[in-house]
């Protein structure tokens, strides 16, 4: 049967995309980010897990006020870099798995999470700049990738609750998919960042560094914080963090951790980067 | 009042305001296409005709007024596309709508972004200001 062997938390900020596509992974700015992130790209490179199954969210580049699914998932063969307004990221075309996605959407939709089913994808900032951060500029991506595209850009997104317990589902759907996958599931976005309004720039690490400890070893009181308070501690776009809670929900109750990396500012965003795995669990 | 409209200087993206920039927001999303880009920049007056925004959202627009947009029904994801189309950045356009420089801007952020603690709520400002 197919397993999930971790989970990554990742910010999935534009700017890191850009400072890798560009080359300047080593200037003053950025150079402490990525030294940081250094063995979190040493970890995956060791689990060379077959399939990344990405939560992100669509930034108006496949979806947009025409089309709005709060769930999304991805079934196609392949999944090309989106223009989101500046041309496409010159990063490799994303392989999907058809057969693992398939058996996750029927499995999701029985188990009554009603997902929207998506042939023709392509994938923003949002799905790449994870695996830009865990993998760097390969000719091609060492995994295969099932995007699953959450709406957090129009209010209402789905609540944490909801986010954690489609985790959940996810990973009943995971193990009973008659494969050898080997598949880590990363959650995206965050962590604190406000883009608009007279707010903007807002960081509140002491709120990022607790979520973090949460991820680890309380994530069912996590899953149960409303959306007022990201609005209000972690900045309009901090709601991204929902999602994190959907990676969470497809590990054990009790997980290691792993890894961690918090870095101040990237771009306008707090960014984090968390991994954690069944290692040490009876 | 919706809890979250306590939030100060914060246009959180609801039904209401989704209603109001629909057409804002889908100028904006057209220039993911290229071709539309190249149309906008050879002619922005008649490639703003094609779109039925109202004339105090064409005025921010032809402004470049990004505080102005997301006040009347824009969302950032979207404004962020014509910012991009001009050269702008994330922090220009952070800067501009919190009212400083874009290199005061970046160095708030190096310094470890806006503090939350005073920003929490209406109540705060208006404390601040009263006092």
């Amino acid at each position: 049967m197919a397993e999930v062997i971790a989970g990554v938390g990742t910010s999935h900020v534009p700017a890191v995309g850009a400072a890798i596509d560009n080359n300047k992974q080593n200037d003053p700015y950025w150079a402490p980010y990525f030294e940081k992130i250094e063995p979190a790209r040493q970890w995956i490179a060791e689990a060379k897990p077959d399939v990344c199954l990405i939560v992100y969210n669509d930034h108006a580049s496949t979806f947009s006020l025409e089309l709005i699914p709060t769930f999304a998932l991805g079934v196609a063969a392949q999944f090309a870099p989106a223009d989101e307004g500046y041309g496409p990221r010159p990063v490799p075309i994303v392989q999907g798995h058809p057969e693992l996605a398939w058996h996750l959407a029927e499995s999701l939709i029985l188990d009554e999470f009603d997902l929207t089913i998506a042939n023709e994808m392509a994938v923003d900032h949002g799905l790449t700049v994870p695996l830009s951060v865990m993998y760097g500029q390969p000719e091609a991506w060492p995994c295969r990738v099932i995007p699953l595209a959450v709406n957090v850009v129009q209010y209402p997104a789905p609540t944490g609750n909801r986010c954690y317990r489609l985790g959940q589902a996810i990973r009943r759907a995971i193990d009973s998919f008659p494969g050898n996958e080997r598949v880590v599931v990363f959650g995206t976005g965050g962590m604190s960042h406000q883009l608009q309004g007279e707010r903007a720039g807002l960081i509140n690490t002491e709120f990022d560094l607790a979520f973090l400890d949460r991820m680890v070893g309380d994530p069912e009181a996590q899953a149960a914080v409303p959306h007022i308070e990201y609005l209000r501690e972690a900045g309009s776009e901090g709601i991204e963090l929902v999602m994190w809670l959907t990676m969470r929900g497809a590990l054990n109750p009790k997980v290691r951790e792993v890894f961690r990396a918090h870095h101040v500012p990237t771009s306008n965003t707090s960014n984090g980067l968390i991994i954690l795995d069944h290692q040490g669990e009876p | 009042m919706r809890d979250y409209e306590t939030i100060p200087g914060t246009y959180v993206f609801d039904g209401r305001r989704s209603i109001q920039g629909y057409a804002l927001n889908m100028f904006c999303m057209s220039l993911n296409a290229a071709a539309n880009r190249a149309a906008f920049k050879a002619d922005p007056k008649v490639y703003l005709d094609g779109h039925a925004l109202t004339d105090r959202q064409r005025q921010a627009v032809e402004a470049r007024d990004w505080l102005l947009m997301l006040q009347l029904g824009g969302n950032i994801y979207y404004t962020y596309k014509l910012a991009a189309f001009d050269g702008l950045n994330m922090q220009d356009v952070g800067a501009q709508m919190s009212g400083v420089s874009t290199q005061d801007f970046s160095q708030m952020m190096v310094d470890g972004g806006r503090r939350v603690e005073g920003n929490r709520h209406i109540d705060e400002i208006a404390e601040r200001t009263n006092g």
